[in-house]
């Protein structure tokens, strides 16, 4: 039968019922970020509260009772009801070694709604994947789910739940597995660091705001003055131009993220920047960060100000190590890095959402109390058209009245012609005007087509270009392994993510998932992904059960992943091998925009 | 009077030409497309790739022959470079049935709980108090709507009170489709409570988002008696700061027939322009001050006789839930 959790440091007994995790979550505050003008949240309430210092527990058991449940959380000063696995937030880090077989009793004691676990990257059969209504029925109240599943993998990984809102509400942790053989690098000592978003209103709330009014938090559009003063600058010709590309798009260039820091608090392994979570390390060791980003619609730039980062694996496999200063997380990626921590006692971890409206931060220091200075937050960063992939010759925004025209010929739909530009370099020459599926023409709920997308693998991205930095790319990081597959895709199929940010809602090639039909793949065979981005957002992109094998410009294997994040205006390959039979989800990771129908069904069958 | 009219109706007819014609240049747009098949399609590896690769790759030759080799060449004969095999470096298992059992188990119908596709919003953008020069009173303008991202149940109202009594009232129930990502098409009823008595109205209409961000509709009403109306409203936010906002506004409605028993003349017969000036405390909420002016037109004025022409101050709250 199941055994019962052994209490770690932190953990608390099984819920049955609500209870606070106040303690354990440790209630905070968006410190600092009153000056930007967000609300500022009971700084004296959260200040006061009493905080447990670290991670949460640490379950190494292989046969381990999960009890989701209702928790009440504080992190803004108001107490709210969360979901909880064994009543911490985030859930238990789960940690095993390769080659283990596990067995988890999970059970649901929310009492009226039905849950599920997803372990995310974890290669697994389908019955034990954790997505209702396409690979198991779920966990209704009352019901106990015993996933038992192998561990053919090692690395850094998380699982989260796969309904409706849940993980929203909380319910996410992280999962590492031990290698069979000694890693390819050394270090004395680790920190898993989870990054989430947190918000007091009910998710199901928030997604039903999102689709009455998407633009609720974008408090960072152009405004009159703004216009003036690019007038002045640039010129009335060049400003009223730009507003005009931008105004008959019916688009605003600050259209960052959907949801930032009006409505969530960013957390560090469930504790807020005024919690000063803090990692411990001894001045000379290697200490290796586990970074997650467990956020539901949440981008981090992460840095430590003060100190290199060596990334060696990204979503839990090996890298040829990378030294960077800072990395951009996207939802559901996870990044190892190393660290060599000396000559201070405390290092910020600073991660800033990529809109620049809040951060998560901790501290890495020698004792626990310290801190050390949090920066300033960059400057904000607004879209530009070749950012969409608009092309419009070279780059350039400033535009001109010929400019205008091919950019409004692309955005109404048409193709504009493709002018090729290496404006990003790095051997990237495959700029293309994407040839749009037919379902996207004349559909209401595609707002946008890019006209000239590229890979763009070595572009750190908006707002941390030319920031003086070393940023990490996709085009920096090669699998420490050969193409572990080996064959050359036999077919490919083309997939556009499309949207209307309005109405908010989200679809590959214009069809949303409510009335999409399953991709089918063939057991065994060796495809290719071609996913082209027709939104101005950014879109981490998950496919279940078996790997996405990054391919660099040139079409070749490059860097194996379990969440492909696709920019605006990009075109990225990969390679998929269909080894493992069932129905898989495949999907978006910000989660409403799964929600709001970015998802699809891909079934592998003999 | 009557010479003042030219201006605001090409004003007004220039507006109800441009609004469809928005909808149908954007339609135009989209035939230029290319249309390949959808997705899931099997391409010839060499459809796509060849043409982008082969420029900067000529040099690789090792590469492209990985590349270009499908299946028509002998790699038994390669021993050269490292073509790309065509079994798997990591042997694909053999399915057993067990793994086909674990791989399709059976899934109860509903098991997977979808976000509502169903949502609303009741937007109340013009709930206020007005001051002019022949007395004071109230007005109102909302609309809502329930429904998915294609189809949706549009209710809209609006009404007039001066010196404590109801000049005008109506309510609007409307069929609308999204026709493009921009333009929903309205089909309905409108019932009028005043002025005299009601009256019910069938309703066409368009209603969308013009480029450059002007929120735009324009209303054809055909009434009892044979009496058509359009009514056509443009607004525009222009933003002070990020809460301070100025809305312009311009409604104007024209009629077929002369009616004077309901005060309406034809040809065009009102416009109003207003200037709202309004500060979003937070997103749903957001009172405003602002100035309308109202002019009536040809009979229609001669029918309002003092009302004929006013300018007003507003004072009153936006909100939706």
């Amino acid at each position: 039968m199941s055994t019962r959790i052994p209490p770690g440091p932190g953990a608390v007994p099984m819920p049955s019922r609500r209870l606070f995790v106040q303690g354990i979550a440790a209630g905070g505050v968006v410190a600092g970020i009153a000056a930007a003008g967000i609300p500022q949240r009971a700084l004296a309430a959260a200040s006061a509260t009493p905080r447990l210092a670290g991670a949460p527990s640490v379950i190494s058991d292989t046969r381990v009772e999960l009890a989701i449940g209702e928790s009440l959380a504080n992190f803004t000063g108001r107490t709210r009801p969360a979901i909880t696995v064994n009543g911490s937030l985030p859930a238990p880090i789960l940690r095993w070694r390769e080659g283990q077989t596990v067995d988890l009793f999970v059970r649901n004691t929310l009492g009226q709604h039905p849950t599920s676990i997803h372990w995310h990257g974890i290669l697994l059969p389908a019955n034990m994947d954790g997505v209702p209504g396409l690979t198991f029925n779920g966990i209704g109240p009352g019901e106990t789910y015993h996933y038992h599943f192998d561990l053919k993998q090692s690395g850094t990984y998380w699982y989260h739940s796969h309904s409706l809102f849940q993980e929203q509400a909380g319910l996410y942790g992280a999962l590492i597995i031990d290698p069979a053989e000694p890693a390819p690098y050394r270090h004395d000592r680790e920190h898993v660091i989870m990054l989430s978003d947190w918000t007091d209103m009910d998710p199901g709330a928030l997604f039903r705001r999102m689709k009455k009014l998407a633009e609720h938090d974008n408090y960072y559009k152009r405004t009159l003055p703004d216009f003036l003063r690019d007038a002045r600058r640039d010129g009335w010709s060049a400003a009223l131009s730009d507003r005009g590309m931008w105004g008959r798009m019916r688009m605003t260039p600050s259209d960052i993220s959907d949801i930032n820091a009006h409505t969530y608090t960013y957390l560090m392994n469930g504790t807020a920047p005024a919690g000063n979570w803090t990692g411990l390390f001894r001045s000379g060791e290697k200490v290796l960060l586990r970074f997650i980003n467990g956020a539901s619609m949440t981008y981090f730039d992460v840095r430590i100000p003060g100190l290199k980062m060596t990334v060696v694996a990204a979503d839990g496999q090996y890298i040829h190590p990378v030294s960077i200063d800072e990395f951009r997380i996207a939802p559901a990626e996870t990044y190892d890095v190393l660290v060599e921590p000396t000559g201070q006692d405390a290092f910020t971890i600073f991660c800033q959402d990529m809109g620049r409206t809040g951060y998560a931060a901790g501290t890495l220091a020698v004792r626990h109390g310290l801190q050390a200075p949090i920066p300033a937050r960059d400057p904000r960063p607004l879209l530009t058209m070749s950012d969409m992939g608009h092309d419009m010759g070279g780059g350039g925004h400033g535009g001109h009245g010929g400019h205008d025209m091919a950019a409004m010929k692309g955005m109404e739909g048409g193709c504009g012609a493709s002018m090729g530009h290496g404006a990003h370099g790095g051997g990237e020459t495959a700029s293309k005007a994407p040839k749009h599926p037919a379902s996207e023409r004349n559909n209401p709920l595609v707002d946008m087509q890019s006209s000239a997308t590229e890979p763009k693998l070595d572009d750190p991205g908006i707002g941390l270009r030319d920031n003086g930095r070393q940023v990490l790319t996709y085009g920096a990081m090669r699998s420490l392994f050969e193409d572990p597959d080996g064959r050359e895709p036999g077919r490919e199929i083309e997939l556009h993510l499309t949207g209307h940010m309005e109405k908010f809602s989200w679809s590959f090639d214009g069809i949303p998932f409510a009335g999409a039909e399953p991709l089918r793949l063939n057991y065994g065979e060796r495809m290719r992904i071609v996913l082209v981005n027709d939104t101005m957002m950014q879109h981490p992109i998950h496919l279940h059960g078996v790997w996405s094998d990054l391919e660099n410009a040139q079409g070749e294997f490059q860097l194996r992943k379990h969440t492909i994040d696709m920019p605006p205006g990009t075109r990225r390959t990969y390679r998929v091998r269909a080894d493992a039979l069932g129905r898989w989800a495949y999907h978006c990771h910000l989660l409403y925009h799964m929600e709001a129908g970015m998802m699809r069904e891909v079934r592998i069958e003999e | 009077m009557s010479r003042s009219l030219l201006a605001p109706s090409l004003l007004t007819v220039g507006l109800l030409a441009a609004l469809p014609s928005f909808a149908q240049s954007h339609a135009g747009h989209d035939m230029t497309a290319a249309s390949p098949p959808a997705d899931a399609t099997p391409a010839p590896a060499a459809d796509v790739d060849h043409s982008k690769m082969d420029h900067s790759k000529m040099d690789h030759g090792a590469m492209d022959h990985s590349k270009m080799d499908h299946g028509a060449m002998d790699h038994s004969t390669m021993g050269h470079d490292t073509p790309a095999p065509t079994q798997p470096r990591e042997p694909i298992p053999v399915p057993t049935d067990a793994d086909r059992a674990a791989a399709f188990p059976p899934i109860a119908h509903g098991a997977m709980e979808h976000a509502p596709e169903i949502h609303s919003l009741l937007l109340i953008d013009r709930l206020e108090h007005w001051d002019g020069k022949n007395g004071n009173g109230q007005a109102w303008e909302a609309s809502g709507w329930i429904g998915g991202n294609i189809n949706r149940l549009w209710l809209r109202t609006d009404g007039e009170r001066s010196e404590g009594r109801t000049e005008s009232s109506g309510v609007e129930a409307l069929y609308g489709r999204a026709i493009s990502p921009w333009w929903d098409v309205l089909v309905g009823v409108r019932q009028d409570f005043r002025p005299a008595d009601s009256r019910t109205w069938a309703a066409i209409g368009i209603q969308g988002l013009a480029p450059y961000k002007f929120e735009s509709s324009a209303t054809l009403y055909a009434g009892s008696g044979g009496q058509l109306m359009v009514k056509a409203e443009i607004e525009y936010d222009v933003l002070l700061t990020n809460r301070l906002i100025l809305q312009p506004l311009l409604e104007a409605t024209v009629a077929s027939k002369d009616e004077p028993e309901h005060g309406i003349g034809r040809g065009l017969n009102k416009v109003e322009a207003g200037l709202r000036l309004r500060y979003e405390f937070n997103r749903r909420f957001a009172p405003y001050i602002g100035i309308s002016h109202e002019r009536a037109f040809g009979d229609t004025a001669d029918y309002a006789g003092d009302h004929a022409r006013d300018t007003r101050w507003v004072a009153g709250i936006r909100m939706w839930f």
